[in-house]
C-alpha cells in the first residue's frame, strides 16, 4: 500500500502556520453574523410587516444558495456590477460571503432563543420602570443567550470548516496549502488527512471551550 | 390616590371590561373579585398598560393620562406610580434574589450599589428571606419567589402596588406566608390593588371590596356590608359559593 504516515507529519508542518488565517476569517465571519443576525432575529419578532418581510426574504435567500455559489456572486459578480468592489481582497469577500450568510441561520436561532424566555420578565422589568432596552441588556438576552448557545456553537462550527472554501477565492489557507503540498508529492491522502485532523483538533478545542461557557452560564439555573 | 374613570377594553371585537370606574384613596387596600374570565386582570394590568385600554381616564399619584391620546412618556409615568406581583412572580431568573430587588433601584434609579443592596437587604428582612439573598429563583420555593418579588416591589417605593392573583399558582401549603407578608404591608398603609380569589383574606385585609362580573362593577362596599349584606343577585349568586 502506497501510505506513508511521516508525510502527514511533514504536511501538518507546514499546513498549521496557517491556522491564524482560517480561524481569522471564521471568528470575523462570526462576528458579523451575530450582528447582522441578531438586526434580523428583532425584525423578525417586530410588529411591523415591512421589516419582517424584509427578514423573511433576507433569511430565505441566504439559507437557500450554496455557499460556493454565494462566494463567487461577491467575489468575482459584484466588481462587474461596482468597480468599487474589485479593490475588495479575496479574504474580506470570503468573510463577508461567510458572515452574511450565517447571519440567516442564527437569526432564527435568536428569534427562538428570544422566545424562550418567558414574557411576564418583560412584564416585570416594564412594571419596574425599565425601557424595553434595558429590558432586553439586562435580563432578557443573557437568558436568551444561554438557551441560543448550542445552536450558535453548531454555526460557528460550520463557519470554521466554510472557511476552507476561500481557497477558490484564491486565498492561501490550511486546505489550498496542503492542496499545493500534495500537488508536488502527489500524496494526496496524507495530505487532505492531515487537512482533516487539523479540522478535527480545532473543533474539538473548540467545543471544549463552549463547554466550559455553557457550565458558567448555567450557574442560575442549577437547583 | 388612584382614579379610574369610564375604563374600556376590547380584546380581537369582544368586550372585556365596559365602562369600569374606580377610586382608591391613599393607604386603601382595594380588593377586586369575581368568578374567572370577568376582566379582573385585564382591569389591572390596564393601570399600568402591560395591556392597552381602549378608552380610560386613569389618574394614579402625580401621573394623570387619558388611554385615547396618551404618548409614551406619559405611559412611562404611570408605570413609575405603580409596583406590579404578578400571579407567577416573574423573577428575573437570571439574577438572585437581592438583584431582583435592587435591580430596578440601580438601573432606574441610578442607586449607588452599595445604597440599592443594603435597601434590598432590609427589604428581604421584611419579607423573612434575608437568608436566601444569594439564591436563584430557580432554587427557591413559589412561596418564597412571591415574596422575594414583593420585596421588589416595594423597592420601587411606589405610590401603590398591584397584586395580580398573588396567590394563585402556590400551592396551598404556601399560601398562607404570602398573604401573611402582603397582610403585614397593607397594615403599613400602602395602597394596594389586589385581585384574588382568597375570600377570607380579602375579607381581613380590605378596606373596599369590588365585584366585577361580566366586563362591569356589579356592586362594591365595605367588605363587612359586602360579604355580609350583598344587595345585588348577581353577588349573592356568586358568595354562595364561598
Amino acid at each position: 500500500m502506497n501510505f506513508d504516515p511521516s508525510y502527514i507529519i511533514v504536511v501538518l508542518g507546514k499546513i498549521v502556520k496557517y491556522i491564524p488565517i482560517s480561524l481569522l476569517m471564521a471568528v470575523v465571519a462570526m462576528v458579523i453574523a451575530v450582528a447582522v443576525g441578531l438586526v434580523l432575529a428583532f425584525m423578525r419578532n417586530s410588529s411591523s410587516l415591512i421589516l419582517r418581510s424584509l427578514a423573511d426574504v433576507y433569511i430565505s435567500f441566504f439559507r437557500s444558495i450554496p455557499m460556493l455559489v454565494q462566494l463567487f456572486l461577491i467575489y468575482y459578480g459584484l466588481p462587474q456590477l461596482f468597480p468599487f468592489f474589485t479593490a475588495m481582497d479575496a479574504v474580506t469577500a470570503a468573510i463577508i460571503g461567510l458572515g452574511i450568510k450565517q447571519a440567516a441561520f442564527l437569526a432564527e436561532i435568536f428569534r427562538a432563543a428570544f422566545l424562550s424566555v418567558d414574557k411576564g420578565q418583560m412584564e416585570a422589568c416594564l412594571t419596574g420602570g425599565m425601557t424595553k432596552f434595558q429590558a432586553y441588556r439586562r435580563i432578557i438576552m443573557p437568558q436568551a443567550l444561554r438557551n441560543a448557545l448550542p445552536g450558535t456553537g453548531n454555526t460557528f462550527i460550520s463557519l470554521i470548516k466554510e472557511t476552507s472554501l476561500a481557497f477558490t477565492l484564491g486565498v492561501v489557507e490550511i486546505f489550498a496549502e496542503a492542496k499545493m503540498q500534495a500537488a508536488e508529492s502527489f500524496r494526496f491522502f496524507e495530505a487532505y488527512l492531515a487537512v482533516a485532523l487539523i479540522y478535527w483538533v480545532l473543533i474539538v478545542v473548540y467545543t471544549y471551550l463552549q463547554q466550559l461557557l455553557e457550565k458558567y452560564l448555567e450557574r442560575p439555573y442549577r437547583t | 390616590m388612584i382614579k379610574v374613570a369610564n375604563l374600556t377594553k376590547s380584546f380581537k371585537g369582544l368586550q372585556v371590561l365596559k365602562g369600569i370606574d374606580l377610586e382608591v384613596k391613599d393607604g386603601e387596600v382595594l380588593s377586586i373579585i369575581g368568578p374567572s374570565g370577568s376582566g379582573k386582570s385585564t382591569l389591572i394590568r390596564c393601570l399600568n398598560f402591560l395591556e392597552k385600554p381602549d378608552t380610560a381616564i386613569i389618574e394614579i399619584g402625580s401621573a394623570k393620562l387619558n388611554a385615547e391620546s396618551c404618548t409614551r412618556k406619559e405611559i412611562q409615568q404611570l408605570r413609575a406610580q405603580t409596583a406590579m406581583v404578578f400571579q407567577n412572580y416573574n423573577l428575573y431568573k437570571n439574577k438572585t434574589a437581592l438583584q431582583n430587588v435592587t435591580e430596578s433601584l440601580i438601573v432606574v434609579k441610578k442607586m449607588p450599589k452599595k445604597e440599592a443592596d443594603e435597601l434590598g437587604m432590609e427589604l428581604l428582612r421584611q419579607v423573612g428571606l434575608a437568608d436566601k439573598k444569594d439564591n436563584y429563583p430557580a432554587t427557591l420555593s413559589g412561596g418564597q419567589q412571591q415574596r422575594v418579588s414583593i420585596a421588589r416591589a416595594l423597592a420601587l417605593r411606589p405610590h401603590a402596588i398591584l397584586f395580580d392573583e398573588p396567590t394563585s399558582s402556590l400551592d396551598p401549603e404556601l399560601v398562607a406566608e404570602v398573604l401573611q407578608v402582603i397582610k403585614s404591608i397593607a397594615e403599613m398603609d400602602t395602597t394596594m390593588i389586589i385581585v384574588t380569589h382568597e375570600m377570607n383574606f380579602a375579607r381581613e385585609v380590605s378596606d373596599q371590596i369590588v365585584f366585577v362580573a361580566d366586563g362591569y362593577i356589579v356592586e362594591q362596599g365595605p367588605p363587612d356590608t359586602f360579604f355580609n349584606h350583598p344587595q345585588k343577585e348577581r353577588t349573592k349568586q356568586f358568595l354562595k359559593n364561598f
